[in-house]
């Protein structure tokens, strides 16, 4: 069970950018979870409570959107759900070349939190590519 | 003030941000990184001390870091090659992490050995999930296991460059399908390569190390699908 090393670097992530940003509290972060990533989200969801304890993000809700796996042969110009476990050859032309489009997300998408109010210098977010 | 942030950041990204300095500094030391993720009781140990064997008679000079919960049974048994060997215990961590294995390889093996075998915790969920800076990643799967193996750990078996069958030599004796083996290998990593070996009898066992020199002289390892997409 990995899941508590994927929810201590969420903490530690959001936790640098919540520092990065003075804000205060964190209200909720938002994951985005592939089919094919690996991870439980009940999993995760348990471990992400304890790895929150004692730091900037302790009381954060946590949102999970799992993401389904898909996948697109260029030549047949189609794109299908490849499941759990995955088909991952072509459906119409059985080639091994296709293209896995979602399903392995892994991704603190968004961040939800408190502004400190007296704290003037709070500056625009930079989005951070990952 | 309350306020949602875009962040989009890979939660993973630090272990793979570290794993490819690490695979960068290796390169400059001229080594390679095999990382071999399988079941418990697959038969890492016993394909490497093969391997090991082999490299030594053909003047490769490797080396084998061996990765467990606890005791040290595997190093002892690596040892017996008389190439360099370590042991790492995780402490009840169920995989390898890119930081932590370039802890161990700070200074360690000598500079210039071309291959270290890295025997991840036997485990084929979360190993799955780390980048090791490994050159090729490789996953076994024993005869006994069952042909639906690989649809049961799809991402272990979906992101392996080279997939291994060990224990061959009991294939008949348990009635292993290797059809449907190769078929379900087939529908997770179309296209990758499926080798058999037996390390009681030897057969097959020089597959690894020359697969492992190929990847370390630059022959392009097979790209799996499941690899393509990003975090």
């Amino acid at each position: 069970m990995h899941e508590m090393s994927i929810a201590l670097a969420v903490v530690d992530q959001v936790g640098e950018a919540a520092r990065s940003q003075g804000v205060t509290a964190v209200r909720t972060v938002r994951l985005l979870i592939g089919e094919l990533a690996g991870v439980v989200p009940d999993a995760l969801a348990f471990s992400f409570e304890l790895a929150c304890a004692g730091t900037a993000v302790e009381g954060a809700g946590l949102a999970i959107e799992t993401v389904r796996a898909r996948a697109r042969c260029a030549p047949c110009d189609g794109e299908w759900a490849v499941g759990v476990p995955p088909r991952l050859a072509c459906p119409l032309c059985g080639r091994a070349t296709v293209e896995l489009v979602s399903g392995r997300e892994l991704r603190i998408a968004a961040v939800e939190w408190h502004d400190d109010p007296a704290d003037p210098g709070v500056r625009e977010p930079i989005s951070q590519e990952g | 003030m309350c306020r949602v942030v875009e962040l989009q950041q890979a939660v993973l990204a630090g272990n793979d941000a570290a794993a490819g300095i690490l695979r960068g500094e290796l390169a400059a030391r001229g080594t390679s990184v095999v990382n071999i993720l399988s079941s418990p009781g697959s038969g890492k140990t016993a394909l490497l001390e093969a391997e090991l064997l082999l490299a030594r008679e053909r003047g490769v000079t490797a080396a084998a870091l061996t990765a467990d919960l606890a005791t040290e049974n595997d190093a002892m048994r690596l040892a017996r090659s008389g190439l360099p060997v370590k042991q790492v215990l995780t402490d009840g961590l169920c995989h390898l992490e890119a930081d932590m294995l370039a802890g161990h390889l700070r200074g360690w093996p000598a500079k210039d050995t071309r291959l270290v075998f890295v025997e991840n915790v036997g485990n084929l969920v979360c190993p799955a999930s780390y980048d090791l800076g490994e050159t090729l990643r490789v996953v076994l799967a024993s005869v006994t296991e069952g042909e639906d193996k690989p649809l049961k750990y799809p991402t272990a078996f979906g992101l392996a460059h080279l997939v291994i069958v060990t224990k061959t030599d009991i294939a008949e004796a348990v009635g292993f399908d290797e059809a449907a083996f190769r078929a379900n290998v087939e529908q997770v990593n179309p296209g990758v390569d499926v080798a058999l070996c037996s390390a009681r009898t030897g057969a097959g066992t020089g597959v690894l190390l020359d697969r492992a020199l190929a990847a370390a002289d630059g022959t392009a390892v097979h790209m799996p699908v499941m690899a393509q997409a990003r975090a």
